[in-house]
């Protein structure tokens, strides 16, 4: 059990460093790449270029699988349906992430960077989780 | 549109997404799961104790790679022009959005895309156009309207 604990440790670990490199972790970068009417800096497009890229092999690798290679069971998302909360969550986040520069993971990374700000970020963050789950719960009781 | 060249790095840009893609290869092929950001620690909120471990030896990780790059001499530039105040409302939309649309740009923006998943390019798009959308109307208002 303890080498998954170290892998998924490693996995992070370079998702963090891929983040801090792209210039994802820069909220002034994140917004220049989201300003398309105004001076634009494309740069951004590449990160999700190169991600999709190698992504997109070990997804095709592995889509018969039923376990992964150290053994556990395979966990996909089986939501089909273009729904209504699909379409307002992604509008809100974009909202969010158009104001501040920041998406959770990069946010994150930014934690242990000495700034105050990262922090501020995430503490409304999971907020807001924890409120849309409560909201869930409410609804479906 | 005029394109910013002074800031464009499309290397670094791609290597970062390399590495970004090789994670989330590691977190399937190892792990079986999706490298989701919100989903994952959305779901320390309400998982039970079996399941919470594998997110926080994740997030350990993602939260230590700020450490590492200063160890190993990098430290990119980080430019936050946002207020406390606006930081906090930025986050929870985040945060609510992102709980309540089942994902964020690494679950649907590179896993989602990645296998092709209607759900997430229509995610993808909706968070983009958002995005592009706010800082357009922010920078109306602050240059006056």
């Amino acid at each position: 059990m303890m080498i998954r604990r170290i892998s998924e440790f490693f996995v992070g670990l370079v998702f963090g460093l891929g983040l801090l490199i792209s210039g994802m972790t820069d909220p002034g970068k994140v917004i220049g790449f989201l300003d398309v009417t105004g001076s634009w800096d494309p740069s951004l497009a590449f990160v999700m270029g190169g991600a999709v890229l190698l992504s997109f092999f070990a997804f095709r690798i592995s889509r018969n699988w039923t376990t992964s290679l150290m053994g556990r069971v395979i966990i996909l998302s089986d939501l089909k349906m273009i729904d209504f909360k699909l379409v307002l969550g992604s509008a809100l986040f974009g909202i969010g992430w158009g104001l501040s520069g920041f998406c959770p993971g990069p946010a994150l990374a930014s934690l242990a960077t000495g700034e105050m700000k990262p922090i501020i970020f995430v503490i409304a963050m999971v907020v807001g989780m924890g409120l849309e789950k409560a909201y869930q719960r409410f609804h479906q009781a | 549109m005029t394109i910013d060249w002074s800031q464009f790095s499309p290397l670094s840009a791609f290597s970062g997404g390399l590495l970004i893609g090789l994670a989330a290869a590691a977190f399937m092929l190892l792990h079986g799961r999706i490298m989701g950001v919100s989903s994952i620690l959305g779901g320390l909120l309400t998982s039970v104790k079996d399941d919470s471990v594998w997110r926080v030896s994740f997030l350990a990780g993602l939260i230590a790679a700020p450490i590492l790059g200063s160890l190993i001499g990098f430290m990119p530039s980080v430019r936050i022009e946002q207020s406390f105040l606006g930081l906090s409302f930025a986050g929870l939309l985040v945060g609510f959005g992102t709980s309540l649309g089942n994902g964020c740009t690494s679950g649907h923006g590179v896993c989602g895309i990645a296998r092709l998943s209607p759900r997430s390019i229509i995610a993808t798009l909706t968070f983009m156009a958002f995005g592009m959308l706010t800082v357009w109307l922010m920078h109306k208002i602050q240059s006056g309207l």
